[in-house]
């Protein structure tokens, strides 16, 4: 009954193509070891208690922290240290086809696994029978958005003056078009053959995110890895600045 | 929203400080905070803005997706609005379905749009009493800081004007889109918000946040640009009498000229 | 060897030096390394480094002196917020000594009182108290918020900046740690102690304030101004109360 006559051209950038070549730019021009043009900003709004905001390529996501409060939930509250709770939420607008807005699976996982990323970095312990709540929100997605996200209330922590030890930065690498490739576009997370995030603590190394869903031969895992690790760093770079041009030159 | 008693102390302050023909932040009675709009901010959204009066800051999505009229206007597109009272926004606003502020916020907006006539809907037709265009007006409150009403209607209003829609044609039985001419929506009339707050017995335009913890009474007008109210709703537990709602209204139909002029900047 | 200067701005996780120094507020030890687990500024002092917080919440310590709101009355005892992450609670005894009466004739949902924090156990759970001089209930006046960790800049050295404004404007000011002040005055009044406290609040960290701030006193004033003699402030000083 309906026949669409022309493919979307918005963000024409990512359009891809198959066909393998010898340079194996990606098709945004990048190289394969080449982040997405990368902006953060902190402290972005009024009400919370630490806040950030993050662009990566055509990725607009927003990191607010309430915390540490007071916990209402009694069967939640831990004695000794405080608890992490975090929601990852998709705005009805951010992507392609209107996403009904409520939690959906997806963002249920992500939830879980952002909490988990942030939770060993934080010093829980200063804070007994209280909650950290992290908010995160897509404004428009394209391909990265857990990482942005992470990458995000990371900062919004800082901002919030909670102590941690280290803060926490995330980048994806993977295959796509036969190579393994630095921070997928969303193209390249549609089409390619391996995706992996991972979230880490950049002095110490220590990994607090992992996830892998495709097909990567050992040697093939070990360079993604290494491609990832290498962007976390150069995020963590760009947070440390973010904070800073928030708070200096006094 | 869970709200927490407002301290005598305070309510006592801010009414006296307006009495007195003042306010906290030095604003005049009927002046509004600093308003500041910016549209096609989503590329993934056909529509979209960005709307901050002082902290209060809205991102507004407007996505259209084919679907079936109402069975009572065969001829007539739909429009939705849906708001989501982010738990970002405020430290009392909970994550979960919309509560009764949010679903009031989102059919106040949808009546003044409506109403308000904005998008000639009649136009939103492709094949009569089968296929019109359904419009979603999504509002996304990232911060809360008084006075929700007036963003919203702002913003919606602006993410409208700033969509656009793939022209359609008929060929046969089947509708054929065509993405790669993209058209914007039928845009007829231009309709604005203006809240007000009763306090100390007086009359505030656009409250703040401690203005909206503490008021006794609060009436949002619609105004459209001939000055014709398209619709109104009044919030609080305190009544209003005739004189005040008639006030009202006429510093709503002023003070809705002047948020006009964010609007106008943006078809320059 | 230190990585750092004094005064520079760090974020969670920065290494501030290696090797022989000591781990104050603010920071933390990881194997030889000295890191900041805060946003703040690094403050050097010998050989002990602490990071003062940019931004951070109250908690209630034994002996502070908190403004609070009620927000529950219970069986025996009220429920205050005290603008921290931590409630505090109230004993009816405080108030009533070891006879039973209804808590509401005394105070209400929705009172503001000056307290002290009597206890802070280990789970934090705070115990708050009414015997001491000026502690009670407020009556009109105003309520002022700031960030918790600029109250000692707005009370200055043995309280020369909070007498200042005191003196200056005939206001009863009263300052809670916990970041809330209360003012009562004339209505005018009240509202100059608010703009002077907000400014205080923006530009703590910045030298030559308590100039600026007679000064601006002087212009919100005219010439109502008492002509004081006051001691010059040693800003560098009070980063000491700000570590410790």
């Amino acid at each position: 009954m309906i026949i669409i006559l022309t493919s979307k051209s918005i963000g024409d950038s990512n359009k891809g193509s198959l066909v393998a070549s010898d340079t194996k730019k990606r098709p945004d021009g990048r190289a394969f070891d080449e982040l997405r043009p990368l902006k953060i900003e902190a402290g972005v709004l009024e009400r919370a208690d630490g806040s950030a905001y993050v662009e990566i390529g055509d990725n607009k996501v927003l990191a607010a922290v309430y915390g540490p409060r007071e916990l209402h939930v009694r069967r939640l509250l831990k004695p000794n240290m405080a608890i992490l709770r975090c929601r990852y939420n998709m705005a009805p607008f951010s992507v392609e086809d209107r996403k009904r807005p409520g939690p959906d699976r997806r963002s249920v996982e992500i939830s879980k696994i952002t909490a988990e990323a942030l939770n060993p970095a934080v010093f829980l312990e200063k804070f007994p029978r209280s909650t950290i709540d992290i908010f995160i929100e897509v404004l428009q997605a394209e391909g990265g958005t857990r990482c942005a996200g992470i990458t995000a209330a990371s900062v919004a922590l800082a901002d919030a003056g909670i102590p941690m030890r280290d803060m926490v930065a995330a980048c994806a690498a993977g295959k796509a078009d036969g190579q393994v490739v630095m921070d997928l576009s969303e193209w390249e997370d549609k089409e390619g053959e391996a995706d992996l995030p991972i979230a880490m603590m950049p002095r110490t190394g220590d990994i607090t995110l992992l996830q892998m869903d495709g097909h990567l031969t050992s040697d093939e895992f070990e360079q993604a890895l290494d491609l990832a690790i290498e962007g976390c760093k150069i995020i963590s770079e760009a947070q440390k600045e973010a904070i800073k041009n928030r708070y200096g030159g006094d | 929203m869970v709200q927490s008693v407002v301290p005598e102390i305070i309510k006592e302050s801010v009414a006296n400080l307006i009495r007195s023909g003042e306010r906290a932040d030095g604003r005049a009675l009927d002046q509004y905070r600093e308003v500041s709009l910016e549209t096609g901010v989503i590329k993934k959204a056909e529509g979209s803005a960005r709307v901050k009066i002082g902290k209060t800051q809205i991102v507004v999505g407007a996505k259209p997706q084919i679907g079936e009229p109402f069975p009572d206007t065969p001829n007539v597109g739909v429009l939705i609005t849906n708001s989501e009272l982010n738990p970002m926004a405020a430290p009392n606003f909970e994550a979960g379905p919309p509560n009764e502020t949010s679903v009031e916020l989102s059919r106040v907006t949808d009546r003044c749009i409506r109403e308000g006539k904005v998008v000639d809907l009649e136009k939103l037709t492709i094949i009569p009493g089968k296929k019109v265009w359904m419009i979603f007006l999504d509002l996304h409150i990232i911060d809360y800081d008084g006075n929700l009403m007036d963003a919203a209607v702002l913003g919606s209003l602006a993410a409208l004007m700033d969509a656009k829609i793939p022209s359609t044609t008929i060929d046969g039985d089947e509708v054929v889109i065509d993405y790669e001419q993209m058209v914007p929506l039928p845009i007829k009339e231009q309709p604005l918000m203006c809240t007000l707050a009763k306090i100390g017995g007086e009359l505030v335009v656009d409250p703040s946040l401690e203005e909206d913890d503490v008021l006794d009474a609060r009436i949002s007008v619609g105004v459209r640009a001939d000055g014709s109210i398209c619709a109104m709703q009044k919030g609080g537990s305190v009544p209003l009498t005739r004189e005040e709602v008639l006030k009202a209204v006429g510093i709503a139909q002023k003070k809705t000229e002047e948020l006009r002029e964010n609007v106008s900047k943006l078809t320059k | 060897m230190l990585l750092v200067e004094d005064k520079q701005i760090v974020v969670p996780g920065e290494i501030l030096a290696e090797g022989d120094y000591h781990s104050g507020r603010g920071t933390f030890e990881e194997e030889d390394k000295i890191c900041s687990s805060l946003v703040g500024l690094v403050a050097v002092r010998d050989k002990k480094l602490s990071v003062i917080p940019l931004q951070s919440k109250y908690i209630p310590k034994r002996g502070d002196v908190v403004i609070g709101k009620i927000s529950d009355v219970r069986f025996s005892m009220w429920n205050l917020d005290i603008n921290s992450p931590y409630s505090g609670i109230l004993p009816a005894a405080e108030v009533f000594g070891k006879e039973k009466r209804d808590l509401n004739r005394a105070f209400n949902v929705g009172d503001v009182l000056f307290l002290r924090v009597v206890d802070v156990d280990e789970v934090k759970k705070v115990k708050l108290g009414l015997k001491g001089r000026g502690l009670g209930k407020f009556r009109g006046g105003i309520l002022i918020n700031i960030t918790p960790t600029k109250v000692p800049r707005l009370i200055g050295k043995k309280g020369s900046m909070i007498n200042m404004i005191k003196d200056q404007t005939r206001c009863e000011v009263v300052v809670g740690q916990n970041g809330v002040v209360w003012v009562k005055g004339k209505p005018e009044m009240e509202r100059v102690v608010q703009k002077v406290v907000k400014t205080i609040e923006e530009e703590a960290h910045t030298s030559g304030l308590t100039d600026r701030i007679r000064d601006m006193l002087v212009e919100l004033l005219g010439d109502k101004t008492e002509k004081t003699t006051e001691k010059e402030e040693d800003e560098d000083e009070f980063e000491e109360e700000l570590i410790e």
